[in-house]
């Protein structure tokens, strides 16, 4: 079923690529929706089984596989929206389209992947796909964002190359091959100097997918610069794809002397993370990069899960996953609001409620999911995650991160209110156009989704939560 | 002043070393395109483009070599201070410098098309390491190796060859349009 996955999404791909008529390119976009679907539900009945010996089924690649596929349904249908309001040439449809399916799939297979190769391979297949999307605009501040871009992924991917190479350094010759589940089995046998270079030097790496410090910069361009719909899949699905290749390696390392100091080194990423995401809050007048800047912060904080351990890892495994649902609600949402006032800036945006009020409740119930206040479903995750630091003596992390969080939940708050209650300055009312309130209906459906998992998680959800951290200390 | 076709002599130079030790037919493959396709693909990025051989540094060049020549030392004693008897030494220097010197081109310069052979620079040390690892590296690694500098380079040059249009001057300087407000 995998091979049937991978050569069908790519052929489905390359299809929809050179494709012109709209038609047909519905009837592709439908047909993979089903194979992603066929793909994912195939894979959660094959539990913990390995397909065409690099990619295996496990807790994690399924948990992030089934909110890829849940999220991809919208996706693509705010897509479809997008390009045909857009009036294009077709040839832009079809480019985008094309590199959408090539995306996705790039993504599910680097989440399933259980060799580290393998997952850098298609690590490197997302950049040259999500590329393709940033340049959609064909304008010069597009060209500037794709450079960035593509300049920073490709030397991030570099790096993680390089942190391969040592990583097969540190295993040396007679422990087999670099699979994880080798890997993890012969841990305690690696050899520590060259196991601290390789964590090093993949962590640096994945930070440009993930969105962490030394590597986030080129990450927020891009989500600015992409149309919203492909946005919303770099600020969740690709951020989660970034953190497989960071978690999977953690577990590693995790079994080794050089935990604490691995733990070391996640802390002051995170915590920078939340720092340059609070300071960047407070300056941004940006819809689109202030919600790139949360998705720095919520990494930083998943991260600070990972490090306190314990409940952490199970709460950060949520927080990223719930926060997915409700980001790219927030992405999707925002096709809506520009459509109204042709605007990005939020001094030019205001009394939301009043054009689209549909779209304006997206809003104010993804500003109060994001920000974790109570009803939502990050709430939960972050309460836990917060536990987890003061459990195991990270008061004063605990006390900066919640300073930070604070600020952040302010600067967030002051924009978002302005957006929806504030009117806007020099604004013709009489040319805004009407908005249809069923396109929200998605972002109301991953919302509440979001609320459910977190609030009163299924059994077998949470069976899955817990499998995806054993072997952690 | 460096100039980008004597860097990519460098390369050249840098590469043949490699291929007379002939390891295996995959890398010789990866050899053949690295030194003979990715220069010459740039090459005529760089003549579409009429991009003039000035390197108009940040810093000094004299302060440049110095730079070079001291982290070259550096990573010479960091090699010799690991014990290990699965390294070849000499390759280890020679990767850990390129990837170095590499990262100096790209944080110095204020040309692009530098930029993308700082990249390359980077990508031959990677692959130099790769070399002084030593380990057996599954053919599936290979041809990753061969689609990240097939893709990155081409992708890099064909976005080049964008920027050269759309703004008329290959400069970061330029790229500095994208704000927060």
């Amino acid at each position: 079923m995998t091979a049937i996955y991978i050569t069908g999404a790519f052929l489905l791909g390359g299809v929809t690529f050179f494709n012109q008529k709209e038609w047909i390119t519905k009837v592709l976009l439908v047909l993979f929706a089903l194979l992603q679907w066929l793909f994912t539900i195939y894979n959660c009945y094959h539990y913990n089984q390995t397909h065409l010996g690099y990619f295996t089924s496990d807790a994690l690649g399924i948990l992030l596989l089934i909110t890829l596929s849940i999220v991809c349904i919208p996706v693509l249908i705010h897509s479809y929206i997008y390009i045909k309001r857009h009036n294009e040439k077709p040839h832009a449809g079809s480019v985008y389209f094309g590199s959408l399916i090539l995306l996705f799939t790039s993504i599910s297979a680097a989440y399933m992947a259980n060799h580290i190769a393998v997952n850098w391979i298609f690590a490197e297949l997302t950049t040259l796909s999500a590329s393709a999307l940033i340049y959609h605009h064909r304008n010069k501040l597009a060209l500037e964002g794709t450079w960035k871009y593509i300049f920073v992924c490709a030397i991030s991917v570099t790096l993680i190359f390089i942190g391969i190479l040592f990583l097969s350094l540190a295993q040396g010759t007679q422990m087999g091959d670099l699979s994880f589940a080798n890997l993890m089995k012969n841990s305690s046998r690696l050899n520590i100097f060259w196991l601290r270079l390789a964590f090093i030097f993949i962590f640096t790496g994945f930070t440009a997918k993930a969105g962490l410090v030394p590597m986030y910069t080129a990450g927020i361009d891009a989500k600015d610069k992409a149309p919203a719909p492909a946005g919303a899949i770099l600020a969740s699905l690709l951020m989660n794809m970034g953190f497989v290749g960071i978690f999977r390696t953690y577990k590693i390392i995790a079994n080794t002397p050089l935990h604490h100091w691995a733990n070391m080194v996640i802390l002051i990423s995170a915590i920078l993370s939340i720092f340059v995401a609070t300071v960047y809050m407070f300056k941004v007048m940006n819809i689109k990069r202030m919600l790139a800047y949360s998705g720095i912060e919520h990494m930083g904080i998943v991260m600070l899960g990972v490090v306190a351990g314990g409940i952490g890892y199970y709460a950060a495994l949520l927080h990223i996953i719930l926060h997915s649902f409700v980001k790219s609600a927030l992405f999707l949402q925002f096709n809506q609001l520009y459509r109204v006032y042709q605007s990005k800036s939020i001094y030019y945006v205001g009394n939301y409620f009043k054009y689209n009020p549909a779209g304006a409740l997206v809003l104010l119930l993804g500003f109060i999911s994001i920000t974790a206040m109570p009803p939502s479903g990050l709430f939960v995750s972050e309460f836990f995650i917060f536990r987890a630091l003061f459990e195991s003596k990270f008061i004063i992390i605990l006390i900066l991160a919640l300073l930070l969080l604070t600020l952040i939940i302010y600067a967030f708050g002051k924009n978002i209110l302005k957006i929806l209650f504030t009117p806007p300055v020099g604004f013709d009312e009489t040319q805004v156009p009407h908005c249809n309130p069923w396109e929200s209906l998605s972002q109301y459906f991953l919302l509440i989704l979001a609320v459910w998992l977190g609030l009163n998680p299924p059994p077998v959800f949470i069976k899955l939560l817990h499998d995806a951290v054993t072997f952690l200390p | 002043m460096i100039q980008g076709v004597i860097l990519f002599g460098v390369t050249l130079l840098q590469l043949h070393e490699i291929n007379t030790l002939n390891l295996v037919l995959i890398l010789l493959e990866t050899v053949v395109f690295k030194a003979i396709a990715a220069p010459m693909f740039l090459s005529y990025v760089i003549k579409k483009n009429n991009i003039t051989r000035e390197a108009e540094p940040y810093l000094p060049n004299f302060l440049s070599l110095v730079i070079i020549t001291l982290t070259i030392i550096g990573t010479t004693l960091l090699a010799n201070s690991i014990k290990d008897t699965k390294l070849d030494k000499i390759f280890f220097i020679v990767a850990l410098s390129a990837l170095f010197s590499g990262m100096y081109l790209i944080a110095t310069r204020r040309k692009i098309i530098t930029h993308v052979i700082g990249y390359m620079v980077i990508e031959n040390g990677v692959f130099v390491l790769s070399l002084a690892v030593g380990n057996e590296m599954p053919m599936l690694v290979n041809l990753g190796v061969m689609l990240d500098i097939f893709a990155s380079v081409l992708i890099l040059g064909i976005f080049l060859q964008k920027i050269g249009d759309v703004f008329k001057d290959v400069d970061v300087d330029q790229l500095s349009n994208l704000k927060d407000y």
